[in-house]
């Protein structure tokens, strides 16, 4: 089966509490997703925000090294790469994030002593790539049919100076902001799954955001349900 | 994770197809496979589908300072990942025969063969040169990984433009984009490479061989050219040829 599907939704995100301001820039940028467009993983997925792309492969579950195994569940390994020069330290702490967020809704019980590598590759970086990331693995991860026990997003939102809040940052939103933060959320009860933040805000701000970070994800969500049921629906 | 280990029918299969002319895929011996090329937001950001094969190129720029024994010249470099997702068996320890053979052979391509002007690079003789870096990331392996990134290594050098400097006496202005449109590289010629497979002593070739026709080949002429019909380079591995 060698379709590639490819979906994209323009996505407006609704507006958090009340009480939080009303800042111009609270829609989401333009999705995209390709599935299944690599032929040697096992899953593959691009997923495209506004001009932000992430390639992501997956190999899995398939055989481990005996140094690596764990006896009772499947070894996850993300595995990050820049675009231009050698990985350093900023991508071994994004291949760990996005490792725990993998590691939460995989059923790595079914798999005991096998392995599972995510590899999402840096296309363009336009802002928020780590929420690109996490999605672009998600869609991979379902692409290569590892069970999982619920779907996973990334939402990255800045704060800029004047207090106003914007989803979905460009790069030069995220470098004139005062916060960056980047959710990982659950497709089930949109439970909060990792959190990277980076800046200066209360803990009353950091409330807001994640609200209006969840009513952003069911958009990102409804977008992944609609791109399933579309690829799906042509067989 | 191991090679999957290619079986002894399926090798027969293969060399007794290509003695009868026949490729797995319908092609003729000196047909390509349809190449497709697409361009990122970025300037010098490409990426090259040959058949399934799929490499990302991107080229940037930095000042430095120059070699001391090339004081005038400007710095190329050239550096080919194979990225996990390209084959399963690409690990991070595990691949340094084929990556050091297949970095060697894009430097002999394109830094030996100046097809970039190296001496328009230069900003301050001496002191302060441009280094171009050109980073290639195979996606999809299906065979063929030196064409496709040598296709891709020089149309993102060709897409790429950097960004326009002035030299005032001591003084050297940078500007950025906003202020003075980007310059492209100087490019004298554009070398790329043609891959032949050789099966049965050099009896039988292929050009462009796939994944499943490099297991079974013995052996690999690489010959790089330009519009020119001048050869850049030529390397010939694997067993004797008749």
């Amino acid at each position: 089966m060698e379709e590639e599907t490819h979906t994209d939704a323009k996505i407006r995100a609704e507006n958090g509490t009340g009480s939080s301001p009303r800042g111009p820039g609270r829609s989401l940028r333009h999705f995209a997703c390709e599935q299944n467009l690599l032929s040697r993983p096992d899953g593959s997925a691009s997923f495209l925000q506004g001009d932000t792309s992430v390639l992501a492969g997956v190999y899995g579950p398939a055989e481990v090294k005996v140094s690596k195994e764990i006896f009772n569940k499947a070894t996850l390994e993300v595995i990050l790469r820049p675009k231009i020069g050698l990985p350093g330290v900023a991508e071994k702490s994004r291949e760990r994030l996005i490792r725990n967020t993998c590691e939460a809704v995989v059923l790595g019980t079914l798999h005991p002593r096998t392995s599972i590598t995510v590899v999402p590759q840096v296309v363009s970086d336009a802002g928020s790539l780590l929420a690109c990331c996490l999605n672009a693995a998600c869609m991979a991860l379902v692409d290569a049919g590892v069970p999982m026990r619920a779907l996973f997003c990334g939402v990255a939102c800045a704060l800029d100076s004047d207090g106003t809040l914007v989803l979905d940052p460009t790069s030069k939103q995220e470098k004139e902001a005062r916060a960056v933060l980047t959710f990982a959320l659950d497709s089930v009860e949109r439970k909060l799954l990792m959190s990277s933040t980076k800046g200066l805000y209360s803990d009353t701000e950091l409330q807001q955001y994640l609200a209006a970070a969840q009513a952003a994800s069911r958009h990102v969500f409804r977008f992944y349900r609609e791109s399933l049921q579309r690829r799906y629906s042509k067989s | 994770m191991k090679e999957t280990p290619l079986s002894n029918c399926e090798r027969r299969f293969l060399l007794r197809a290509i003695e009868e002319k026949k490729r797995l895929d319908g092609r003729q011996t000196y047909d390509y496979r349809n190449i497709r090329i697409s361009f990122g937001t970025d300037y010098g950001c490409c990426i090259v589908e040959l058949g399934k094969t799929r490499v990302l190129g991107q080229v940037s720029c930095e000042l430095v300072s120059p070699k001391l024994n090339r004081a005038t010249e400007g710095i190329l470099f050239f550096n080919l990942e194979l990225s996990q997702m390209a084959a399963p068996a690409f690990e991070p320890g595990r691949q340094s025969d084929l990556l050091v053979k297949l970095n060697r052979l894009m430097e002999r391509c394109l830094r030996n063969s100046k097809c970039i002007d190296t001496e328009s690079l230069c900003v301050v003789a001496g002191e302060k040169v441009w280094q171009i870096r050109v980073d290639l990331h195979l996606l999809n392996h299906d065979g063929n990984i030196i064409d496709a990134a040598s296709i891709a290594a020089i149309v993102a050098l060709c897409h790429f433009r950097r960004p326009d400097v002035s030299v005032q006496g001591d003084e050297v202005t940078l500007y950025t984009p906003e202020e003075r449109d980007p310059v492209p590289l100087s490019i004298h010629h554009m070398p790329i490479c043609v891959s032949f497979a050789f099966f049965q002593q050099g009896t039988y070739l292929l050009v462009d061989p796939n994944e499943r026709e490099e297991r079974v080949m013995d052996g690999l002429l690489v010959i790089a050219m330009n519009k020119h019909r001048e050869i850049c380079t030529i390397q010939s591995s694997g067993s004797e040829m008749q």
